[in-house]
């Protein structure tokens, strides 16, 4: 654990407290953290230092901007985790696996990358709906409709939930749907 | 900007390009470690910005993708992301 991270000064009580916390919340959403401890515990170290680094938690793997408008999709859990997961029973980094993978009865191993190449897609303001010119005139809604960009939860609301009652995300990764 | 130099047997050049916050990374080091070659390493994260963007360039004529960790052969060959039996059967 302690190797080649030297900055930051994570210790090792405050990763595994994150640990614990990550897992329960996993759970009980129907996610699950890699079985395999030791390297699931040096992906949150990662996560940490990334914190202390950018103000968020920048996916260990990718290499953040340190601007977190353009980061945003890979603030863990990423947007990217759901599909790879249903995919290849991994998310790109391997902190999250499906059944089958905790289960032993698939392999967690080296998947491509989904998020697209730098420059290739440019985060939308998602939290408006003139920024998504594809939606239909539905003025008529008493409330607008609101994504979880990474689980994709619904909910009709003023504003979107602070926290994804389902995966955790923040208010700030939910789009607006309708 | 320095790359880390790790003693071992002369393969050729091995140059990885790594995060320090990456498993798949660590892992890439410690095989290279582990098969006792001599490479270079340098953990893009902890760049400055300037420096961040020269190295993304000379990943990405190698790896399109410019993912991590990358790992040049001899300036010919190059393995994109940890995959053990690939990394044994170029470095031989
Ligand atoms: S969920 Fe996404 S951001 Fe989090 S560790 Fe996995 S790949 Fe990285």
């Amino acid at each position: 654990m302690s190797d080649s991270i030297g900055e930051g000064e994570v210790t090792r009580k405050e990763v595994e407290s994150l640990f614990t916390r990550l897992d329960q919340e996993a759970e009980s959403g129907g996610y699950h953290l890699n079985p395999n401890r030791e390297f699931t515990l040096g992906l949150i170290e990662g996560m940490m230092v990334n914190e202390r680094r950018y103000g968020y938690w920048a996916c260990p793997c990718r290499l953040a901007s340190g601007v977190k408008k353009e980061d945003l999709d890979i603030i863990c859990p990423c947007d990217y985790r759901d599909p790879d997961i249903a995919e290849y029973g991994t998310c790109y980094c391997g902190l999250y696996v499906s059944q089958d993978v905790l289960d032993g009865k698939r392999k967690a191993t080296r998947i491509p990358e989904r998020r697209p190449a730098e420059g290739m897609a440019a985060p939308a303001d998602r939290m408006s709906a003139s920024a998504q010119p594809g939606l239909p005139d539905l003025s008529g809604l008493t409330y607008p409709l609101w994504r979880c960009r990474v689980c994709g939860y619904l909910c009709a609301r003023g504003q979107p939930p602070e926290v994804c009652p389902i995966c955790r995300a923040k208010k700030d990764r939910f789009e607006r749907f309708l | 900007m320095e790359f880390q130099r790790v003693e071992g047997t002369d393969k050729g050049k091995i140059v990885l390009y790594a995060l320090s916050t990456c498993m798949w990374c660590r892992m890439a080091k410690n095989l290279l470690k582990d098969m006792g070659v001599c490479y270079e390493y340098i953990d893009v994260d902890t760049l400055s910005a300037e420096e961040k963007v020269t190295v993304k360039q000379e990943i990405k004529k190698w790896n399109p993708g410019g993912s991590y960790p990358t790992l040049v052969i001899n300036e010919k060959e190059c393995v994109s992301g940890f995959d053990e039996a690939e990394i044994r059967e170029k470095i031989k």
